[in-house]
């Protein structure tokens, strides 16, 4: 007879994986994956594939002869770092660039922590902001959608919708007479306008994090908890002042906003871990966030605002715990 | 039924349910060569022994004495002479002390009732009820195996208001319990009365999951003839049968942290419990015999057999047709809170409930990987706890961290790391929290 295996129970598992997780992820980024491509053309498959190329390999470089440990490339982790990471970044984006951008968001913001699941900040958003402060002019020459593929050179290149709008509002124009610059509601929805490869076309995204709802990959708490956030900040100072302020489905529709409330937000990495705790950070990145695009420097502040809750995530899980079976809410647990 | 099924609220996992014997009857298997009779069966100090190598002992004499307040006496379950008194193998992989019985024949005590009618006349009082069941041996045979009779003594100042009988039987695969209120329905419902009335309760709930309808119709038209016991069926979900997941799903109460069910009025003993019971007390039967599956899915005949207690593994897999070629592990119990075992030479005790022969292929666990801190442990644990943040803290030896963030409520059900997406064994680092945790407070109390 065969030897017996024996073990603690449970003897059965769930069919769950990290990797099928991680690819559940990447499977929710294909629409957004398809529409980058279909605006921004074959440059915007360059930039994909670079990145996600460039974070496999800085993975298997680090974990093979600096760590000298195993190697998990695998595992789908880096491969959604590097979709996410060409996701923020313009599709006109140099090469060496994107490459730099793929080993700061391995080497720096994962691999020196520790690894899948050691770090605090989330890989790709650690690579996007040190892209723009480094790279500026390069981080925000945005090239216009086109709808059919164009091959590698985009002659033409303009400001976001978020871009407009604060250098608009700062040389004294108003909303209104701001309007006519910017694309309508519709165009936003299908992500004609400029902007970072996946980040424009919202119903891609929303596509994308209705499957990991679904798959239940992640939860609605974080997205909801901060696009409500968002909704209710920008409405208020809309409604007081809609010649000086955006109206909250601009700010809604524009920018990294679905990108980063559906892909970046989400990372079960980086975010709390009970639902309570999920609420506050999405309320947090919403406020953050608005804060940013309207009194901020940058015309953009998802990725700040992201970034900024993550530190504070470790903070969230100790004052957050879920609800205890036989402990009344409020009550001191006693250890006797 | 009407609105929402009910269950428990928090936390749940749905694991494949995989009841491959829920259609064969129950079947007695013929007595063994030689029973094995282990003294640690029950919840507590083990029983000692009271016969001497070479007596001649019945079926039903007390062979081994309670060894304590929480402890239970045990009979013999075979007719023989005693061989020897000795270390014997046990579900624990440790060998403990024990008996070993030679089987002669099949001669039973007289005081037994061995005819087959249905007593329903309840004669013995309340006290005599708690006398006899302590006196016949009864544990909890939901697997817990907490003597019977110590559940029947509500601490002074606590009052029971509600019996729960537990045939919710949430483990995938077993079917023992399914089998027993399928077929002996009538039995439990009396069993449930005598309990009742030692408690002095007048509500009794039978808890049983939708998964078994037939079981639900069955005892549901039978309870009609008894009152104040009522069928509440339960919508399916894992681990409904641990007691304080079963009050809440059922009543809607919820036992505080650290505290029994008798803290919020209830009581709560298995369906196999309520006819040990009645058999004790209407029969005057001691625990010497139970229902076991034999299960898995290469099993050539999953099966359901009345066993008497002692009976080798080795005996009950020869009935189901033999053992696997495929098989890769034995547990005894099921899937989820079951025991490997490390030999066939193990014998049922009073809380097997059933043998699971698992498949080579699905014997091993998956490798361990980082883990990503999804926190699909915390959503699935019904006790509310972060088995991530447990398991972490008794790997790194701070103790203190989780005893404050209540280790000692885990039930130890395995759902965390079923669910665990990177097959982190959360539920071995849990076992040593508890047990580090409950030396710590054992320790400050002296």
């Amino acid at each position: 007879m065969n030897m017996l295996t024996v073990s603690g129970s449970p003897h059965i598992h769930g069919d769950e994986s990290t990797k099928k997780v991680m690819y559940g992820v990447v499977y929710a980024m294909i629409p957004a994956m398809l529409v980058s491509v279909y605006y921004f053309g074959l440059n915007a498959l360059r930039v994909l594939l670079l990145a996600t190329a460039a974070a496999l390999f800085f993975e298997w470089l680090i974990q093979k002869y600096l760590i000298k440990g195993p190697v998990t490339i695998t595992d789908g982790s880096a491969l959604v770092t590097g979709i996410l990471l060409a996701f923020n970044v313009p599709s006109n984006l140099p090469s060496w660039m994107v490459i730099v951008g793929a080993l700061v968001a391995i080497g720096m913001a994962k691999m020196s922590f520790g690894g899948l699941g050691k770090n605090i900040f989330n890989p790709a958003l650690v690579a996007r902001v040190f892209l723009l402060i480094s790279f500026p002019v390069q981080m925000t020459s945005w090239p216009k959608p086109h709808a059919i593929i164009n091959g590698l050179t985009d002659a033409v290149t303009g400001p976001t919708p978020l871009g407009i709008v604060k250098e608009g509002l700062d040389a004294g124009k108003t909303m209104s007479e701001l309007t006519p610059e910017l694309p309508n509601y519709l165009q936003e929805l299908i992500g004609q306008m400029g902007g970072s490869m996946g980040e424009v076309s919202a119903i891609a995204l929303i596509l994308g994090g209705l499957y990991m709802i679904f798959r239940k990959i992640i939860t609605w708490h974080i997205p909801v908890s901060m696009l409500l956030t968002v909704v209710v900040f920008s409405g208020i100072l809309w409604g007081v002042d809609p010649e000086h302020y955006a109206d909250p489905v601009f700010h809604l529709l524009t920018g990294g906003m679905l990108l980063g409330a559906i892909f970046m937000a989400t990372d079960m990495v980086t975010s709390p871990m009970t639902r309570g705790g999920q609420l506050l950070f999405g309320f947090g990145v919403g406020l953050l966030t608005i804060l940013i695009r309207i009194w901020g420097a940058y015309p953009e502040g998802v990725s700040f605002a992201i970034l900024l809750m993550n530190a504070v995530v470790p903070l969230i899980n100790r004052g957050f715990k879920p609800r205890r079976f036989g402990v009344k809410p409020g009550v001191e647990i006693k250890t006797s | 039924m009407t609105g929402r099924q009910k269950t428990f609220t928090l936390g749940g996992i749905h694991p494949e349910e995989n009841k491959l014997s829920a259609n064969a009857p129950i079947e007695v298997l013929p007595l063994p060569k030689q029973a094995i009779i282990p003294m640690g069966q029950n919840l507590g100090a083990p029983s000692k022994p009271i016969v001497n190598r070479g007596d001649l002992v019945k079926v039903g004499q007390l062979i081994a004495e309670a060894g304590g307040f929480i402890s239970a006496n045990i009979h013999s379950p075979v007719s023989g002479k005693v061989l020897k008194i000795d270390n014997v193998p046990d579900a624990s992989g440790y060998k403990r002390p024990g008996i070993v019985i030679n089987v002669e024949g099949d001669e039973w005590e007289e005081s037994i009732d061995r005819s087959v009618e249905i007593k329903e006349e309840i004669e013995l009082d309340g006290k005599e009820i708690i006398e006899r069941v302590k006196e016949k041996g009864l544990v909890g045979m939901g697997g817990a195996t907490f003597p019977t009779f110590v559940k029947l003594m509500p601490p002074p100042g606590k009052v029971a208001d509600y019996l729960l009988i537990n045939g919710v039987e949430c483990e995938p695969y077993l079917t023992s319990d399914h089998r027993l209120m399928l077929e002996k329905g009538k039995e439990i419902l009396i069993g449930t009365k005598i309990l009742m009335k030692a408690l002095k309760v007048k509500k009794a709930v039978i808890g049983i999951e939708n998964n078994k309808p037939d079981a639900i119709n069955h005892i549901n038209e039978l309870a009609k003839g008894y009152e104040g016991i009522e069928v509440q069926p339960l919508k399916v979900q894992y681990p409904q049968g641990g007691e304080k997941q079963l009050i809440k799903a059922a009543l809607n109460r919820e036992v505080p942290s650290g505290k029994l069910p008798i803290e919020v009025g209830c009581v709560v003993q298995n369906v196999g419990t309520a006819y040990a019971v009645y058999e004790a007390v209407q029969k005057n039967k001691p625990l010497i015999e139970r229902v076991v599956t034999v299960t898995g899915k290469a099993v050539r005949k999953p099966s359901n057999f009345m066993v008497r207690v002692g009976t080798p593994v080795q005996e009950l897999i020869d009935a189901a047709e033999g053992l696997p070629e495929s098989t890769g592990k034995i547990v005894n119990g099921g899937p989820m809170m079951g025991k490997a075992l490390t030999s066939l030479e193990v014998p049922v005790v009073k809380g097997s409930s059933g043998i699971l022969l698992m498949q080579e292929s699905e014997s091993r666990r998956k490798p361990e990987s980082p883990c990503i801190r999804c926190s699909k442990c915390t959503y699935v644990c019904p006790m509310g706890l972060e088995p991530f943040l447990l398991a972490k803290a008794a790997k790194v030896g701070r103790f203190d961290i989780a005893e404050k963030e209540l280790v000692m409520d885990c039930i130890e059900c395995g759902s965390c790391q079923y669910t665990c997406p990177a097959s982190i064994p959360l539920l071995d680092y849990l076992r040593l929290g508890k047990s580090m945790v409950g030396a710590i407070i054992r320790n400050r109390k002296k």
